[in-house]
Formats: structure tokens, sequence, C-alpha cells
């Protein structure tokens, strides 16, 4: 370089200016300061539209609730690997859970907050991925997302991101719905096809080197759920007693779960049970079983005999519950206790699982 | 889950079919043996205890590496993981099993490298990816495994992995049925050999076996219809006063077998003898890393002070592998032991007689019949 050019370079002393930041997550976003600021308008608010956050307040201002109702409140963290998988990705996920446990107890959810724990070095352009996602999830829902949080943390203290979902809805006052309302005689009705969501994620993380034609059942059941609490409306109360989503442990350990709450016995019939193909050649291939396999938009009724056809016909006239079938019922003996009727005609017991899932090793 | 559709050997009418042939044939008792962990879980699993006659007794054999691997070899292995720069890789079923102090689990938690991987090719990966570190391979299993594990150590040679090593607990069938018929309160009459191992290693060890012990084997399967198969052409046998070796799961398992495999597992291992837990030595009845491949050997790569190991007084895994006493008939069973807190290994791996028992029919013990 000539002396000329340089002096020609030579513009006059300057700071360098600092580089944005709007790739990929730092500390600083984490510090409540600009880059925080910037994260909320570009990437929060920009997708979770709604008056409450437009307030910019530290928290929602909600409307009354009619004294008819009371108030249902649910909270969910969501640590997945991967963040994405097919079917759905954290996000959808972080909404359905906490939307999903507030309509199993019966009541409509309304409003979610969403608490972020971003790893240094995430990139952006993944969580606003995510973040459209949940807002998908939510519209589909109906629920909004009023209230919301960011940390950051070093490399290596997280996983990309952990999303924390609270959630409140409003209930009848009238509905008795819990665990511990089932009552012998009771059905037990699957909404669909079980363990879709377990194996789609165990193969997202390509350990094992198999693929197959599977996604993750993720989705909001509120809607579902409606249906179903419309056609076993009766004149005091509801015929549905109780109703449970069967994720993580899959359907044995949420009718496990039913079982000790209500302390009566539930028999299962494995053969009604609705499962895809390759769902149950995953489960042989690797030594799981199906039952224990998580589920992220299924849902477990035990409802009255006399209007289990009408609850029934209800559920499957919704898309999310076309497979749905009666796969048991509740006995007074052995309490606490669910029995499984296999295909050969014994009976066995279903435990909850002692850890995790180990796989057959020779 | 419609099973009958998808797959045809649980096919409920031909389970009910084979049930009612081995009803006609049987005339009195008949205490039978399955060896392998995997039928007693698919025995329990599908309940085929339940339908069959009460004249039949299954034994539940001491086929479950996972549950035979001496404590001297799990404190070993606890030793190695807790060691800095060291990634213990190991099957996940291995990861709960008891030592003298603590588990794999417990190391991991005090900041030990412990992996779960699915086959030992996957340990030499991260051996490859992590060149500053020391990979052990936890190599435990029965003559079906051996092969792969066999093949690993080659591939660590070819591709000059040094940083990789493994810990072999290998054991072999034919001598653990040697060792049951040569002792004194054995009740067994009839087996059924493990149709896996004998994929590897044909059936042609078992001949001698049947002749001298005079005792039918039937190389038997894992799915209900191949099990009640099995128990049917023991019961048979044994009606008839016969001692034969037959091949119920000719499906897979040849006489001769794999003879590639069987010739890479003698290229890298050598016959030894062999500590079962719960059962003592049985002379001749493992597989070591033959010298040549010594510097794979963990056991020689790594200082480990031996540690007299104790058991659990309460445990009777022992005479449970044995075929001596069920599940329930220990004091401990479902009460002090429990998959979540294990007295000893066969409450641990799914193949484990307790961890089955537990699992499937804790409720009414074996004496729950039905009737087809």
């Amino acid at each position: 370089m000539s002396d000329q050019s340089r002096a020609l370079d030579f513009l006059g002393a300057y700071c360098p200016v600092p580089l944005s930041h709007s790739e990929q997550i730092v500390i600083g976003h984490g510090s409540g300061g600009r880059l925080t600021h910037n994260l909320i308008e570009e990437v929060f608010a920009a997708q979770f539209k709604n008056p409450f956050l437009e307030q910019r307040d530290d928290g929602a201002v909600l409307p009354e609730v009619d004294s008819e109702f009371e108030i249902v409140l649910s909270t969910d963290s969501h640590v997945i690997s991967p963040i994405f998988f097919p079917g759905g990705d954290i996000g959808r996920l972080a909404i359905c859970g906490t939307v999903n446990d507030i309509s199993v107890m019966g009541a409509k959810p309304l409003y979610l907050s969403a608490g972020f724990i971003l790893e240094e070095g995430l990139q952006v352009e993944v969580l606003k991925h995510v973040v459209s996602s949940m807002v998908e999830a939510a519209e589909e829902a109906g629920v909004q997302v009023v209230a919301g949080d960011t940390k950051v943390v070093e490399k290596g203290k997280g996983d990309g991101i952990f999303i924390n979902t609270t959630g409140i809805g409003i209930r009848h006052k009238s509905l008795q719905i819990g665990g511990c309302r089932v009552q012998v005689g009771d059905q037990v009705i699957l909404s669909g096809t079980i363990g879709e969501h377990g194996v789609a994620v165990l193969l997202a993380r390509g350990e094992l080197g198999l693929t197959a034609d599977l996604r993750s059942d993720v989705a909001p059941l509120n809607q579902l759920i409606a249906v179903a609490l419309e056609a076993g409306r009766q004149e005091k109360g509801n015929a549905i007693h109780a109703m449970r989503d069967p994720t993580r442990g899959g359907i044995a350990t949420a009718l496990i779960e039913i079982a000790r709450q209500s302390n009566v016995g539930i028999q299962i019939d494995e053969t009604a049970i609705p499962i895809r193909e390759a769902v149950l050649s995953v489960c042989e291939m690797l030594g799981f079983d199906p039952l224990y396999m998580a589920n992220e938009g299924k849902c477990l009724f035990f409802v009255d005999p006399s209007k289990a056809g009408d609850i029934l016909k209800a559920i499957r006239s919704h898309p999310y519950g076309v497979e749905a079938a009666i796969i048991g019922e509740v006995i007074p003996q052995p309490a606490r206790k669910v029995l499984l009727r296999t295909s050969m005609g014994s009976t066995r017991l279903l435990e909850m699982l002692s850890g995790e899932m180990l796989p057959r090793i020779c | 889950m419609d099973l009958r559709l998808r797959y045809g050997f649980r096919d409920t009418k031909l389970v009910q079919a084979k049930v009612r042939q081995i009803r006609k044939v049987l005339t009195r008792p008949w205490s039978i043996m399955e060896i392998c962990g995997g039928q007693t879980h698919a025995i329990k699993k599908f309940g085929l205890d339940q339908l069959l006659p009460e004249e039949i007794e299954l034994i539940h054999g001491p086929g479950c590496p996972v549950c035979v691997t001496s404590l001297e070899l799990v404190d070993k292995a606890l030793q190695i993981a807790s060691l800095p720069d060291v990634i213990f890789t190991s099957y996940g079923d291995m990861l709960r099993v008891p030592g003298s102090s603590g588990d794999l689990f417990s190391v991991k938690a005090r900041g030990g490298d412990v992996r779960v991987v699915y086959s030992p090719l996957d340990s030499l990966k991260i051996a490859q990816e992590n060149p500053t570190k020391q990979v052990v391979f936890f190599a435990i299993g029965f003559e079906t495994t051996a092969p792969a594990n066999a093949m690993c150590v080659l591939q660590a040679e070819a591709l000059k992995i040094e940083n990789f090593s493994m810990l072999v607990s290998h054991v072999c069938v034919p001598p653990a049925i040697r060792a049951i018929l040569s002792s004194p309160h054995n009740r067994v009459q009839g087996f059924l050999a493990a149709g896996h191992v004998c994929t590897v290693m044909g059936y042609w060890e078992y001949v001698p076996i049947a002749s001298q012990f005079r005792v039918p084997i039937v190389v038997t399967g894992f799915e209900p219809l191949d099990i009640l198969e099995g128990i049917y052409r023991v019961v048979l046998q044994l009606e008839r006063g016969t001692h034969e070796v037959e091949n119920a799961y000719s499906r897979v398992v040849t006489y001769e077998g794999n003879i590639p495999a069987q010739k890479v597992i003698s290229q890298v291992f050598e016959v030894c003898d062999r500590t079962w837990r719960g059962i003592g030595v049985i002379p001749r009845s493992g597989w070591k890393l033959r010298d040549t491949y010594a510097r794979f050997d963990a056991e020689r790569r790594f200082e480990t002070q031996s540690v007299e190991g104790q058991e659990s007084p309460l445990c009777i895994s022992g005479l449970i592998l044995q075929g001596l006493k069920k599940p329930y008939e220990c004091a401990a069973f479902g009460t002090l032991c429990t998959p979540q807190n294990p007295l000893g290994a066969t409450m641990v791996s799914s193949e484990g007689a307790c961890a089955a028992y537990y699992q499937y029919s804790r409720h009414a013990g074996s004496s729950e019949r039905s009737h087809v």
C-alpha cells in the first residue's frame, strides 16, 4: 500500500462499532439492557402480539372471572432434545403441554406465560422458529401468551433452549373432575394411537441409526376435550369422571396413577389399544414397551358406562380423536393396580417404570 | 394392540392350539429350564406360564449376562469409570447393577464420564472423537454379543485406535448347563436352549451334554409360539423317554451356526474360567482376550485394586439363577428389594428373573393360571 492511499483511507479517529449480535444469542441478551430489549421487540413482541404484552409492564392484568368459575393453574418445563423433531418442536410442545394439563382438569385454558432459558451461542433464527411454532399452537388452542421472561446462561450450561410455560384456565364450579373421582364400572377411552411422540423423538436423536415414517402427536387437546365434555354433560355434573394426558411414562403410568388416586383397579385389553405398526416395530427392536412411551397429543377418559358410547362418538368426530377406542374398564379389585389382558388371553400387572426405559442387550 | 395380525408367532389361536397340544401329550409333572433371560422375560410378559398346565414347572435359568457378571468385575468397572480422563461406556442395563459400593449411575452422578451405548462400535467412535481420553467398553454378554465385540477389537487394531479398551465379562451357555446338571440339587429335566446363542454357535455343543446327562435340549426362539413349541418338544421327549437335541428355531439356527462369526470369536478371545455372580466359578465358562490383543484389555491397562466384594446377605439370587428358588420365595422380594433399590443383579436387568416377576406378576406369584 502506498503512502498516498493510506492517507486517503484515514477519515479521522473513530470507535469500532459494536456488533449487533442479531444472529446468535450472547450473554448480553439476558442482561436486561439494550440487547434484551432488542430481543423482546424483534423476536417475542413481534410474534406474540396482544394487548397484555403491549403494555410492557412487569405483569399482565387479566380480566375478572365470572363467579361461577374457578381458576385452574398449571405449569410445565420443557427441556426436550432435539429442539426440532418430526411433527413439532420445543415451542409447540411448550404450549401444548400446559394447555393439555389445564384441559384434562376440565378447564378452558385462557392465558399462558412463557419463560425462556437460552444458551449462549443459540442462533436467533432458531429462537424465532420456536417462537413462531408457539404462536401457531397458541392460535390453534385459542390461548394468549401474556407474560414472559428471558435468561441467558453461558455456553455449556444449558442445551440450546429450555422453556417453561405456566397457564391459567377457568372451570365451571359444577364440574367435578379429577383423578380421585373414578368409579368402578367406568369405561376407559383412549383418544388415539400410542407412543408416537416418544418414538419420534428417540429416532430424531439419530443415535440408533433407525428411521421410520413417524411424527410426534404433539397437539393441543382443549377442543377435543370440550367436545367430549359436551357429550358427557348430564343433569348433574358430567359423565366424564377423570381425564389424563399420558405424557412421560405413557398410558401405563397414567393408568397406575389414576388407579392409586381413586383406589380402584383398572383392567385394560391389549388388543383394543390403538398403535401404529412403526411404533410397534421400533419398540420390539429396541426392547421398549409402547405402553410406557410418551404421548403429547392423547387423552385418557374415565367415563360413566351409560354415556361411554356417546362420548366415544363425539371424540371420534374430532380430528385428534379419529382413532379413539374403549380400551378397558374400572374394576373393584385388585385395588390400586392395573391389569393388562394380553393378546394371548393371559393377564399381567402393569408397574411403574423404575427408571429410564433400558434397552435389551442380548 | 392387535398383535395377531402383525406377528404370526403371536397368533392367539395358534398359541392356544399349541397349549392344547402340550396338554394332550402330558401325563405327569415335568421341570423345564429356559436358559435365556430373554425367554424368561417373554414368558412373563405374555403370561405364557399362566396358559400352561400346572404339571409344567418353568425354572428360570442363569441366562442374563447383566445378572451373572461377577461382583468383582462390577467393582472394577466402578473403579475404572471413576478415574479422571476415562470415558466408560456400557449397555444401559449395567448402569444400575449394584457393586460393593454403589453403581455406575452413582459414579456418573459424582462426575465420572459414564455413557450408555447400543453397540461396541459406538464406543470405538467415541474413542476416535476423544483421542486424549481413555475409552473403555464394558463387554458383557453370552455368545450372542461376542462376535460384535471381537469385531470391535479387530477394528480398533486396524484403525490403530490405541485409547480404546474392553472390560471383558463374556460367559458361555454350555458350561452353565453342565454346571446345573452336575449339581446334586438339580431338578431340571429338560432345557430350552437360547435361539440367538445357537444362531452364532450352532447346536453341536449340546449333543454330548444331552447324551451324557440324558436330558432333552430344544433350541428355542423368543416369540410366544416359539417358546411353546420348544416346551412341547421337550415334553414330548420327556414323555417318550428320549434325550435328543432338537432345533425348534430352524428358521434362524443351523447345526454348525455362523462359522465366520465363530472364527472371529476364536481369533480374538480364548476360553477361561469365569466367576458367575451368585453361582461361583464355573470352569472354562467364559472368554477373555487373547494375549495378542492384551493391549485392548482394560483389566491390564488400568490398575485396579481387588476388593473383597460383599453381596447383600438377604439376596438369594444365586439360588434363583440355579433354579432352586423362585423370586417370590425370597423374603426381600418386592419389599426390601425392588427395581428401584435392587439388592442383587437379578432385580436389575429386564431379563433378570426377579425383575421379570416384579414387573409382570407380583400380585399373583406364579400360582395364578387360567385355562385355555
